[in-house]
């Protein structure tokens, strides 16, 4: 079950650290820049659009829709399925769908994101609605 | 200033092993640079300039040693690492410093063991702990691709099959060939699935082995005896989600590095009598052909059916040695025999069963990275003169 499975916990580093902070309190951060609009993910000090350092931490929705997906059939822990969540606010992010019937996941479903315990901070991933 | 024709390849050596857990990777290595360098009629100390991935043991410095190559003439080196089209980048790079005179007869290498233990991690990047507990591999990776594609274009599992198909025509006449059985539709299509959508027979095989090329100048290609083979075309590029704007999985790196190197040689697809298109899943082919333009974007699936890319049945010959889904796939990177084959090709020393005739115009496409996530990609473009 996916209740047993031990995950990585992160390293983190100064520029992601206000990321796993917010984590341990349920808050799923992304990164916007005040110069060009755009948010994205994963975080960076930097726009990776327009090369502003205004960037600021924003709090996301947590809510998206499978961009793609696939499940992998057998691994030394399980079958897992892996994918792309295209969030609300716009930026995709790769993560495992976790906490339903992994056979029944489809392109366009909406879904939202459940934090899981790692030994450190808390990693995210996400959960059909 | 552009490298058109002024690179040509005189060496190729494919090793034939697909297993070798009695042979060290620095020996496989040796090997192959052997059997290019002889293929040339050089000697090793003909060779001043090398080209090496991530592959080589210890990179640049221990591999040089080891080879014994000659270091008062060595005066090149590149070890530019972008997995599994590493190989094709190289080659686009040596005729660069051949052009600019900085070198003038290039060795490129590639040898591992991967079929003999487990190859070591890949370095991580920025991302680390924003993807590494995901597991991503190179079967879900590509499957996410696949399944995008299938979502946004209607491609079908029966489309992709028909790939292994023509890959699993042209292996039965390779002896060093790890998969030689012809195979249909329906047996790929009931073989397990490995990672949705992609089933087991999607996949390539997992193999030891190696190759190696000779690059050299137009006047040292012509004082030797083999078939005359110039680099006409080259292009590189990369893609990744790039904080996460616009993710589409459906095309690669191939849409820009593709056109550069048509553009470069002055043809277009149609002009291409055969094609060795980087195999490491029935997907990364149907959607570099679309990539490269052989067909419209979406339009691959069609492309690809009934026989389309088998010699002598369809419009377009690939990969005719089996590649890397019935043959081999040294080090988990394709590169290199795709640039081998294309070769054989032009010089007219493939199978006679799957040799195309009069073949004057071929191309070598490759990727690195896993195309689900981030990746480069590389298109050489080679004339028989």
């Amino acid at each position: 079950m996916a209740e047993a499975k031990k995950y990585p916990a992160p390293v983190t580093n100064p520029e992601t650290a206000p990321f796993w902070e917010a984590a341990k309190s349920g808050k799923f951060m992304i990164k916007r820049c005040t110069a060009c609009g755009e948010a994205h993910y994963f975080p960076r000090s930097i726009c990776p659009f327009c090369f502003s350092d205004k960037t600021v931490w924003e709090e996301s929705s947590g809510e998206g829709t499978i961009y793609t997906y696939s499940l992998m059939r057998k691994s030394p822990t399980g079958p897992y399925a892996i994918g792309y969540v295209t969030l609300k606010e716009g930026p995709s992010v790769q993560t495992n769908f976790v906490d339903c019937d992994l056979e029944k996941l489809k392109i366009g479903q909406k879904v939202k994101v459940v934090f899981k315990p790692t030994d450190g901070a808390p990693l995210p991933f996400f959960t059909p609605v | 200033m552009t490298i058109k024709g002024k690179a040509y390849i005189a060496g190729i050596y494919e090793h034939p092993t697909r297993h070798a857990p009695d042979k060290s990777t620095a020996q496989l290595h040796a090997e192959v640079a052997k059997g290019a360098i002889e293929d040339a009629g050089l000697t090793k100390d003909d060779i001043d300039s090398y080209f090496l991935a991530g592959d080589a043991p210890g990179g640049a410095w221990p591999m040089v040693d080891y080879l014994g190559l000659n270091t008062k003439k060595l005066r090149h080196i590149d070890s530019t690492e972008t997995g599994g089209c590493s190989y094709l980048i190289h080659l686009g790079h040596a005729a660069e410093a051949i052009a600019a005179g900085k070198c003038s007869v290039a060795l490129i290498t590639l040898a591992g063991k991967p079929r003999t233990g487990a190859m070591p991690p890949r370095a991580a990047g920025a991302e680390v702990d924003f993807e590494s507990a995901y597991g991503a591999t190179t079967h879900n990776a590509y499957g996410m691709c696949a399944m995008r594609h299938m979502h946004d274009y209607g491609t079908t599992s029966e489309q992709l099959a028909w790939i292994k198909v023509a890959a699993s025509h042209h292996a039965q006449y390779n002896p060093h060939a790890m998969l030689k059985d012809v195979v249909t539709v329906e047996d790929v299509l009931n073989s397990p699935m490995i990672s949705d959508p992609l089933h087991r027979m999607d996949c390539c095989v997992v193999s030891d082995g190696g190759g190696a090329l000779i690059v050299t100048t137009p006047e040292i290609a012509k004082s030797l005896k083999k078939p005359l083979v110039r680099l006409i075309g080259h292009g590189e590029a990369m893609k990744g989600p790039r904080g996460g704007k616009d993710l589409d999985l459906t095309y690669s790196a191939g849409v820009w590095s593709g056109p550069r190197a048509f553009e470069e040689a002055g043809i277009t697809p149609k002009d291409i009598k055969y094609a060795s298109i980087y195999d490491s899943f029935t997907i990364t082919v149907l959607m570099q052909l679309e990539d490269l333009g052989f067909c419209k974007k979406g339009e691959g699936g069609k492309f690809v059916a009934d026989g389309n890319l088998i010699s002598g049945v369809g419009k377009l010959p690939f990969n005719t040695d089996g590649g890397g889904l019935c043959s081999n796939h040294p080090v988990n990177r394709g590169g290199m025999t795709k640039i081998i084959e294309a070769v054989r090709q032009l010089r007219g020393e493939a199978h006679p069963k799957v040799q195309v005739p009069n073949c004057d115009l071929a191309i070598a496409h490759g990727t690195g990275g896993l195309l689900g996530v981030r990746h480069a990609a590389s298109t050489c473009i080679m004339e028989r003169v």
